[in-house]
Order: structure tokens, then C-alpha cells, then sequence
């Protein structure tokens, strides 16, 4: 089988690792060519902060990360060591006893999909974080979450995968194929479209939009925090509307760094800092870790996410295009949600059978997509 | 209302920042004179007093009591966006403040090149310019055996410096061939000025081996440096040592530039036009961030910024002879000390080239660009953001380094935290 992949990041990897494996289990050698014209892991990927959660928002969203996170752990022991892969769980700080109590709906539902969740009152939680403010009211712990170092992993996925990786860019989608900017034409069997917003120049009209996040991560310092830390308030703050929002979420590197968001802005598609924007997350950021005012910012950046209306990634069958699989607009979520993406395209390419498919995640969800944008 | 907008920001207190000071101010323009040390001059005048007897005196006190100019010492410039006006965000010790202004001078200066080999990492392996700084700053050298090592006539500066502080100067190694080194020195005993300073060199040397087409091969020790490896010819030579001062020729600082939008020029020189103009709007350079030429070049160009920023377009009449003496020197300079490749240290693949991120030489092999390697490696997401391995791989692996952000250093979160605030003129 000969498949092409557009776009070198995770979910790109995913897919490319996935075809390969699968194909190699029906018998058939997979060749597959990922087209990627910058570095691999170089876009959203890199732009992350690598933090692998279960979110529940929906029924679909905490079935596909979920079983995401079922994959990264059973991926992980293969992993090399610079991709930081390390198994600190989510701490789901509540503020106060109006988001404590929506703790144990959420508990139920991470433990009917098969992930562990405990409560942590408030003595429980100023236990396992004492750098929090105290006064919290407790937090949902769950212990399974991870976090990873993403673009080591999208290379380690995509030299398994025996993938080609070619840098150019893909100027137009065609039947059976793909034409490069160079002008060449590629032929293959499946294309699948992962390079997140840059689908829309090849599918004008898919309904995906931008949404920047800025991040900050600071020296080796002696702040010690032992999980990723997430407000509760994250849900109602950060997805709630379209106005621009931040809301605390804190990750500790293996390095002993700590990487600050988070931010969520719609419309603003370049990569300047939004100083005052950046104050306002820093501030949200140390009203729960006080300690954060005695250590410095090595570096600022942002990034974008790639969004659906709904919150959930595009992952399936392009409803005109023979062939062409899409693979995108995962949101906050595509480094947590690469492996369960990539499982649900091998399940719809190859017929296998994937409990995802109990979900819609196909771009026919949306009642009216493009047809191909000829050039 | 009063106004918050300066006529002019000069970056950088060092002899062209001075310069082009007191020159913009003397045109009647209201300055900012901004500098990350605590005191004004610059590395090459650190520690010199206003009114000592001198340039650096005579200059140091006309800024000081000009009344059209502030000085804001202590102050790094973290985050600059070109513009109408441009603005500057500058971290001090008070913490975060903007700047607002009509024109920007980058008198940035320059920082010392480095390249890595086996054992730089250790304790008592230092920059040449860095021990200099450390000796004036009262580091006690006194009966320290010292090898200076790498490139440029910073070396014989560095090595006569700490002669004259009481350091026992083992060698110094230099990689340029002799008829290079000579070359330089013909030029710049013809130059005016020069003979004297190249004089006083020489005689603070007397004494001193001064090895040309020499290569720094390794330095080591246990926990602390105690010797060094140099290579002469195809004869390797071991020293036993305290320091080794070392460094690989000076490069222009284009951090705030780059922030700015200026563009470089191939050897990674600010590019400015005869009126030390860049192509960015109302934003001049002068001095070292425009080509290594040393003081008087940058006196030079400081006076030409700080005419043509404030339009004393009479004063610079003589500018261009004087200019084309001071690029004759620093032709032969760049010549003179041109990095060979076989006269390099070489890197094992062991070699650290990364130290905040522990990135060794073998681990950047295979990749063909720095924004692939540092997204794979780590190296230069460290402490000094590539500040040190950037440039070392653009010299070893030739890729271009563009991994300059705002913030330019470590930023307190204190200061990000708090409300900046905005300074104005008096």
C-alpha cells in the first residue's frame, strides 16, 4: 500500500506509524511518504505543553482520550529517554466548594471509562502540593495522566514507522494523489490530511479556526510541584466562549523547570506575546502558586491551536474525496489525542475494529464540506 | 501634557554608545542612555571614572553633567518592537519599564566568539574577555598561572592585562599564522594612535612565548582545571595551569537588533549605511554590533550615529577619511585573524556544545538545521537561550542561529507580574 501523509507533526507521525503497522499485519508492506516542509514536531507539536489528560467535555472526548492514554502507556516503554515521557497524573485543583462539587460527577465519569480518579480534600491536597495557596477547597486526582516531550516522539514515530519523510509542501489535493509546490505529482493509495490549520489551504472551507495559546516555562528552580496542576475552573474558563480567557495550569519538566499556562485568544493569528494578556495568565497562575513570584522566565512563546466547533478532532473520510482521510482540528488536545487519532484511521482504512467508532469523529459531522479546492 | 516620547535611545554605554550620546544631545536632542552594567564605558573602559585623564575620562564626564542626557544604568533591554514609536521594554533592579522613542541608537558592542573542546566545561576555563572582567572586577590573580588561548588581539590585551595584575602568563596561543599576526601589526603601528598602544603591548609581554598556528586540543582535570593541551605543528604540548583564558575573536551583539528587524550582514554585522543608518526606520548602530574595529572605529561611528540622528549633517565633513582608515584597519584585522579551520579545537564527539542542556558534539550529528536540532536535542532551550551554543554551531555546523526571543535574559516573574511602567524624558 502506498500512502502519503500531509503534515510531520504528532498527529501526522501517528497516522504514518499506524498505516505502517497495520499494513505489515494484513501482510502488505506499507510505504508511506509524510511531506513535511519544516522540522519535524516543529509546529503545534513543539508549541504544546505535551501534557497527556483525560478531559471529559463530552462523551466522545473522554472516550478518545481515554483510550489515548491506554496507548501512550502501552507505548511508552519504547520510547527513547529525551522524549521526558514521566507519569506525574492531573491534579484538578477546586477553589472553593461550589467546584468541589462538581468533582465527583467527573470522578464517576473518568472511572466508568476505566481511568483511575481519587478525591483529595483539602488537607490531602496542601499534602501533595505544598507550594498551593492554602485555603483550596481539594482537587480530583488522577494519577494516570502523563507528560511527554512530543516532538522526540513524532520522530521516534515516524523513523519506526519506516516513513519517508519528504520537505516540501503540498499544493493541491488531487484524486489519487497529491501535486507538490514543486510541481510533482505523487500517487497513492490513502492521503491523510494532518497538518492541522494548513488543511484549509488545500480544503478551503473546512470549519476550523485558530486558537493562539501563550506558554512560559521557567529556570531549573526550587519550586518543587509534583503533578500537572489544573484549575477546575479551566472547563468554564477557558472553553466557555470566544473571548479571550487564561486559567491556571502548571506542569513540572523532569528538568525541574516549570511550564505556565494557559491562554486561549481566537482571530490572532500571528506569533507576537500579548504582554498584557500574558500578565493577566501569569497572575491567574500565581494565585495559585504563590512561589512562582521568586523565579524567572526563560523563555515566552506561543502557539496555535487548530479548533473544530465542537471541540472534537476531524478524523475520517473526506465525504467527496476518494482516498483522502482527514486528521485534524484536535484543539488543545492533539498531542494526548495523536495515538487514539491514528488508531481510529487504521480502524476506518482498514476495517479493523476500534471502539472509537462508537463516536462520530468524521468531517461528515459538519453539515456542508468544501469540495476540493482546484488551483 | 508632558511626554513620555525620548528623541533618541542609545543602547549600550560603551565608547560608541557614549559617543553617539553626547553627540545626538549636543544637536539638541533629549537622550536615554541605557546599560546592563552598573557603571557606563563599556567592557574596554569597565571600571574607568569620569574625568580621569583620558578619552574614556573626558567622554565619561562630558555624558555625565551634559543635562540633555539621562543614563539609566543596571538597565537590560529584554523585549524591543520597531515602530512609531519604537518601544523598548527594559529590566532593572525596579523592574519592567518601557521606553518610548523617536530614534534608536544600537551601540550593543560585541560578544567574545567561543568553541568548544574536551574540558571547557570545567572550573578555571574562562573567557579571555570574561577573566579580564573578572581581574578588574577584583578577582586576585596574583601568581595564578594563566594560558591564554584562541584568536585576535584581545588576547595579547587580556594577556598583558593580567601580567600587570601579578598572573604568571604561561603562553599565549594564538591560531593565526605569523604572517597574519605580523601583517596586523605593520598596519597598526602605521595607524595614528595605534604604535604607541601596540607599544605598551608589547613591552607589558616582554617575556611572554607567543605561539601563532597554535590549536587548543583539551583542557583538563578532576574537578578543577590543571592542564591544558595545545597543539604547535604536529607537536602536542601540555601545560599546567590555574586558567585558561580563552576565546575565538569578538561578535557583534545583534540580540536587541534582530528584535528590532535589522538586518546582518554575511560576517553577522548590523547593516548600516554611511550614516550608520539600518534599514529599519529612525534605528542607527554604531560601534562593534556594525564589525569588529575596535575603540576608534567606534568612537567613530558613534559621532556619525549621533550626527546624523539629530541632522548635524555639517559636523561630518571629515567622516568619510577618517572612516576609510578605520575600515583599512579593520580589513586587515578580520584577515589577520581569520578562524582556520584546521587550527580549531576539534570537538570529539563527547565535547559539550550545549551546557545549559548537556548537548553533546555526536548528538547534533545528522541534523541539518538548528531549529531541527534544538526541537530533538534541547540544545539551546537552556538557561542562556543559545546565546553561547548558538553561535558555536553556526561556526562548526554552519547552520544560522535564529533563535532570538524577547526576553533577551532571564526575567524575574515578579516583574512580570507587576504593572510596567513607562519612562519619559525630565
Amino acid at each position: 500500500m502506498k500512502a502519503i501523509v500531509i503534515g510531520g507533526g504528532l498527529v501526522g507521525a501517528a497516522c504514518a506509524d499506524a498505516l505502517a503497522r497495520h499494513s505489515a499485519l494484513n501482510g502488505q508492506a506499507a510505504r508511506v511518504t509524510v511531506l513535511e516542509p519544516g522540522p519535524v514536531g516543529g509546529g503545534a507539536t513543539a508549541a504544546g505543553m505535551g501534557h497527556l489528560v483525560v478531559m471529559d467535555d463530552s462523551p466522545a472526548q473522554l472516550a478518545l482520550t481515554a483510550r489515548s492514554l491506554e496507548l501512550w502507556e502501552a507505548l511508552a516503554p519504547a520510547l527513547p529517554s529525551q522524549a521526558d515521557y514521566h507519569g506525574c497524573g492531573t491534579l484538578w485543583v477546586a477553589s472553593d466548594e461550589e467546584e468541589l462539587a462538581a468533582v465527583e460527577p467527573k470522578r464517576r465519569a473518568y472511572l466508568a471509562a476505566g481511568r483511575e480518579a481519587t478525591l483529595l480534600d483539602a488537607a490531602e491536597l496542601a499534602r501533595a502540593e505544598p507550594n498551593l495557596r492554602p485555603g483550596l477547597a481539594g482537587a480530583l486526582r488522577v494519577p494516570g495522566d502523563s507528560v511527554v516531550y512530543a516532538p522526540v516522539v513524532a520522530q521516534f514515530l515516524l523513523e519506526r514507522a519506516g516513513a519517508t519523510v519528504r520537505r516540501e509542501a503540498v499544493a493541491e489535493l488531487r484524486d489519487g494523489g497529491v501535486r507538490l509546490e514543486s510541481g510533482e505529482m505523487l500517487r497513492a493509495d490513502v492521503v491523510v490530511v494532518a497538518n492541522g490549520i494548513g488543511a484549509v489551504s488545500l480544503l478551503p472551507g473546512l470549519p476550523l479556526r485558530q486558537r493562539k495559546g501563550h506558554l512560559l516555562i521557567t529556570e531549573r528552580g526550587p519550586i518543587h510541584v509534583h503533578h500537572q496542576l489544573v484549575e477546575l475552573g479551566y472547563l468554564k474558563s477557558a472553553h466557555g466562549n470566544d473571548e479571550d480567557s487564561v486559567a491556571f495550569n502548571v506542569q513540572p519538566r523532569p528538568t525541574g523547570q516549570l511550564l505556565i499556562g494557559s491562554s486561549r485568544q481566537f482571530e490572532q493569528p500571528d506569533r507576537e506575546i500579548d504582554w498584557p494578556l500574558l500578565r493577566r495568565m501569569l497572575r491567574r497562575a500565581a494565585e495559585f502558586l504563590p512561589a512562582l513570584e521568586n523565579i524567572s522566565a526563560l523563555r515566552i512563546w506561543t502557539g496555535q491551536r487548530c479548533a473544530s466547533p465542537d471541540h472534537l478532532p476531524l478524523v475520517g473520510p473526506h465525504p467527496h474525496l476518494d482516498g483522502v482521510f482527514l486528521a485534524t482540528g484536535h484543539e488543545g488536545l492533539g498531542i494526548t489525542t495523536a495515538l487514539g487519532t491514528a488508531e481510529l484511521l487504521a480502524a476506518q482504512v482498514f476495517g479493523v475494529p476500534s471502539e472509537l467508532l462508537a463516536h462520530d469523529f468524521t468531517p461528515a459531522r459538519f453539515d456542508r464540506l468544501p469540495e476540493v479546492a482546484h488551483a | 501634557m508632558k511626554s513620555d516620547l525620548w528623541d533618541a535611545v542609545v543602547v549600550g554605554a560603551g565608547p560608541a554608545g557614549l559617543m553617539a550620546a553626547l553627540t545626538a544631545a549636543q544637536g539638541g536632542l533629549r537622550v536615554l542612555l541605557l546599560d546592563a552594567q552598573p557603571t557606563a564605558g563599556g567592557q574596554i573602559w569597565r571600571g574607568a571614572a569620569a574625568g580621569q585623564k583620558g578619552a574614556a575620562g573626558d567622554l565619561l564626564r562630558d555624558v555625565a553633567s551634559h543635562p540633555g542626557i539621562t543614563v539609566l544604568s543596571g538597565a537590560e533591554v529584554i523585549a524591543a518592537e520597531a515602530g512609531k514609536p519604537h518601544v523598548l521594554t527594559v529590566t532593572s533592579p525596579a523592574g519592567l519599564t518601557h521606553v518610548h522613542a523617536a530614534r534608536v541608537i544600537l551601540c550593543t558592542g560585541a560578544t567574545e566568539r567561543f568553541l568548544p573542546f574536551d574540558g571547557w566545561t570545567l572550573p578555571g576555563v574562562v573567557g579571555a574577555g570574561g577573566l579580564q572582567a573578572m581581574s578588574k572586577g577584583g578577582l586576585d590573580v596574583r601568581g595564578k598561572r594563566v594560558v591564554v588561548a584562541g584568536s585576535g588581539p584581545l588576547l595579547l590585551a587580556v594577556a598583558a592585562g593580567l601580567r600587570q595584575k601579578g598572573a604568571r602568563v604561561l603562553a599565549v596561543a594564538e591560531q593565526a599564522g605569523l604572517p597574519g599576526v605580523a601583517a596586523f601589526g605593520v598596519t597598526a603601528a602605521r595607524l595614528p594612535g595605534k604604535a604607541t598602544e601596540a607599544l605598551e603591548l608589547a613591552a607589558g609581554l616582554r617575556g611572554v612565548p607567543y605561539w601563532a598556528d597554535c590549536a587548543v586540543v583539551r583542557a583538563s582535570g578532576q574537578d578543577q582545571l590543571q592542564t591544558v593541551t595545545l597543539r604547535r605543528g604536529r607537536r602536542e604540548v601540555t601545560l599546567a595551569c590555574d586558567y585558561l583564558a580563552v576565546g575565538f575573536g569578538l561578535m557583534p551583539e545583534t540580540r536587541v537588533a534582530a528584535l528590532l528587524g535589522c538586518s546582518l550582514d554575511a560576517q553577522g554585522a548590523v547593516d548600516v549605511n554611511v550614516w550608520q543608518a539600518t534599514g529599519v526606520s529612525g534605528i542607527y548602530a554604531a560601534g562593534e554590533v556594525c564589525g569588529i574595529g575596535g575603540v576608534d572605529g567606534a568612537l567613530l561611528e558613534g559621532f556619525v550615529a549621533g550626527c546624523a540622528a539629530s541632522g548635524q549633517i555639517n559636523r561630518l565633513h571629515d567622516a568619510p577619511r577618517r572612516a576609510e582608515i578605520q575600515r583599512r584597519f579593520q580589513t586587515v584585522l578580520e584577515r589577520s585573524f581569520a578562524l582556520r579551520p584546521d587550527r580549531l579545537p576539534i570537538p570529539s564527539p563527547h565535547t559539550i556544545v550545549c551546557r545549559c542542556e548537556d548537548v553533546r558534539h555526536g548528538d547534533l550529528q545528522g541534523f541539518t538545521n538548528w531549529t531541527a536540532a534544538k526541537l530533538q536535542t534541547r540544545c539551546g532551550m537552556g538557561a542562556c537561550q543559545g546565546r553561547v551554543c548558538g553561535p558555536v554551531t553556526e561556526t562548526l555546523y554552519g547552520w544560522r542561529f535564529g533563535g532570538v526571543r524577547a526576553p533577551l535574559a532571564p526575567l524575574p516573574l515578579s516583574q512580570l507580574l507587576a504593572e510596567p511602567t513607562v519612562l519619559g524624558p525630565p
